[in-house]
């Protein structure tokens, strides 16, 4: 075999494996999208959004209670986590260099590693313990706890993506460093910000953990803050743990709601970042 | 470069392209009693450990323009940054010595460096427009600044802005369209009339021409022509033909170093140092 046919070869191989590589990782996506999908729609119907869950032993029933605290929790997780988490992202880019931003850095990583039940736990001895109540406001500082490392990373390295001398335009005309970086700097990497943020609630739009005992679950239908509320996560474990398989089925079609909204998050947060660049042509 | 020198020694620096000669000029001999506009004096610099401006002492006189000429890395840029403290925000820099702008220390304590940079306006290398309106762009220093008080005041502003950076023909009918839409040379006469909206004293231009076709730095060159009537213009340039087309005095860096400065002219055809020379007949650099 010739010296160049040789290389060829080995070259096709290792295109061969990348790419089977890709098509081996691919599976889980295909084979749970394919599961949740095709168990989750017979159980899927209008009563399904609309109709709380039915008592033990009886079938039908929903989880309207369970599909409005999800969006209840991750909207309060938002509302802790996108203004620090985008203010500490500020930070650390704009301050690099201190050591305080290495630090803010570091932890953003850690708390990043932390295992979403220890987050669980220390919630529940913060913000359950000390008043002797589950609550939705409990659930939506666990899930903000979880968002807070992931937007402060994906805004400090936009941010750090944003030309320097855009800065220095800014500075150059009398501006402060922070009239600059929020007039300037900010809304430059704002469509990426916008796109960080989503990506960051679709992740915590499916945690279980952090809301066992913090949120952690209503039978009945509430949208009260400081009372235990339903998320379809924790409904669809408590179902797919439960002994009937009606409460089975409905597990299901709560996991392909799930599933959507994440995708529905993913496909709004392209077209944000779109419209916005678009925008500024 | 030799033909250069020959138009230099004539005495008149001409525009390229015939059809349209700059006005024949005489460089106005700067009155060394005069007070300038800048005085440096024994000005050092440093990144870290590395000095990179050594004991530059130069006078910049008002409504005049002065070139910045030298080598990559001969700290002209360097210098042009002291001036606005536009250095400041690299850590680790370190300034010695002392840059008065109408008599005053701007590296005094007592110093608002938001409002030196106001009064020292920058054109940068690479033309920077911000991610909005091109009306939006010239508005901006005058918002942060809060020099307009009412809608129209500033849509005046913004429009005799444009009109001083010779933009505003081009772009009356999309003032609101994105200026990021603009073609390069364009985007660097928005810049420009960015940095004169604020009304500065002192416009400082790195570059400016650096990045764009010779139709556009034909036209960025008039415009600096045309601006020293107003202001105090300092440019550094790469392009040694261009330093002898719209400056009036010339000041030649090399290795940190203020080798010579002088009244443009001379420097192009009789340096004082032999390294001018050297340098300006292209023999280096």
């Amino acid at each position: 075999m010739s010296r160049t046919s040789r290389r060829k070869l080995l070259s096709a191989l290792f295109v061969g494996f990348c790419a089977l590589s890709v098509l081996l990782a691919l599976v889980p996506l295909a084979l749970i999208l394919f599961f949740v999908v095709s168990q989750g729609i017979q159980s899927l119907n209008v009563a399904f959004f609309t109709h709380m869950p039915a008592p033990v032993g009886e079938a039908g029933g929903g989880m309207a209670n369970a599909i409005v605290g999800t969006l209840i929790l991750t909207a309060l997780g938002s509302i802790f986590a996108v203004p620090i988490g985008i203010l500490s992202g500020v930070y650390t880019s704009e301050y690099g260099g201190t050591r305080l931003a290495s630090a803010i850095r570091f932890a953003a990583d850690t708390l990043n590693g932390v295992p979403s039940i220890v987050i669980g736990v220390f919630v529940y001895g913060i913000a359950v313990l000390p008043f002797k109540q589950f609550s939705a406001m409990a659930g939506g500082l666990a899930l903000g706890i979880m968002m807070i490392p992931i937007i402060a990373r994906t805004t400090e390295e936009l941010l750090l993506l944003v030309p320097g001398t855009m800065r220095e335009g800014a500075l150059a005309l009398g501006a402060t460093r922070a009239r600059a970086v929020f007039s300037v700097v900010l809304p430059a990497a704002l469509p990426g910000i916008i796109t960080g943020v989503v990506l960051a609630l679709a992740r915590i739009a499916g945690e279980t953990a952090p809301l066992l005992f913090t949120a952690f679950n209503n039978r009945f239908f509430t949208t009260k803050l400081n009372q235990p509320i339903a998320s379809l996560t924790v409904q669809v474990y408590t179902y797919a743990n439960s002994p009937y398989a009606d409460w089975h089925r409905q597990a299901w079609a709560g996991a392909l709601v799930l599933v959507s909204i994440v995708f529905l998050c993913s496909i709004f947060a392209r077209l944000a970042t779109r419209r916005l660049e678009a925008m500024r042509g | 470069m030799l033909l250069n020198a020959e138009a230099a020694k004539a005495g008149q620096p001409r525009a390229p392209g015939a059809d349209s000669p700059a006005p024949a000029r005489e460089s106005v001999v700067p009155n060394p009693e005069s007070d300038p506009k800048i005085a440096v004096a024994g000005l050092n610099f440093y990144y870290g450990p590395n000095r990179v401006l050594d004991g530059v002492t130069l006078k910049i006189h008002p409504n005049q323009v002065t070139a910045l000429i030298g080598p990559s890395g001969c700290g002209k840029s360097t210098f042009l940054r002291s001036l606005n403290r536009m250095n400041d925000i690299v850590p680790g820099t370190r300034v010695e010595g002392s840059i008065l702008i109408d008599g005053q220390d701007i590296y005094a304590p007592s110093v608002d460096v938001v409002d030196l940079r106001r009064r020292v306006g920058m054109v940068f290398q690479k033309s920077n427009p911000f991610p909005k309106s091109i009306f939006e762009n010239v508005a901006y220093g005058l918002r942060i600044n809060r020099m307009t008080r009412s809608r129209e005041e500033l849509g005046g502003r913004v429009e005799a802005s444009l009109k001083a950076a010779a933009l505003w023909d081009e772009v009356r009918d999309r003032l609101h369209a994105s200026a990021l839409s603009l073609s390069g040379g364009q985007q660097q006469r928005l810049c420009i009339a960015r940095a004169l909206a604020v009304e500065p004293e002192i416009l400082l231009m790195d570059e400016p021409a650096s990045a764009l076709d010779p139709i556009a730095t034909q036209r960025i060159e008039e415009l600096v022509y045309q601006l020293k009537d107003r202001y105090t213009i300092v440019i550094v340039t790469h392009n040694m033909q261009q330093a002898a087309r719209v400056s009036d005095v010339t000041a030649f860096f090399w290795l940190g170093k203020l080798i010579e400065s002088d009244l443009t002219n001379k420097i192009f055809t009789a340096p004082a140092e032999k390294l001018t020379e050297d340098y300006v007949t292209g023999r280096f650099g």
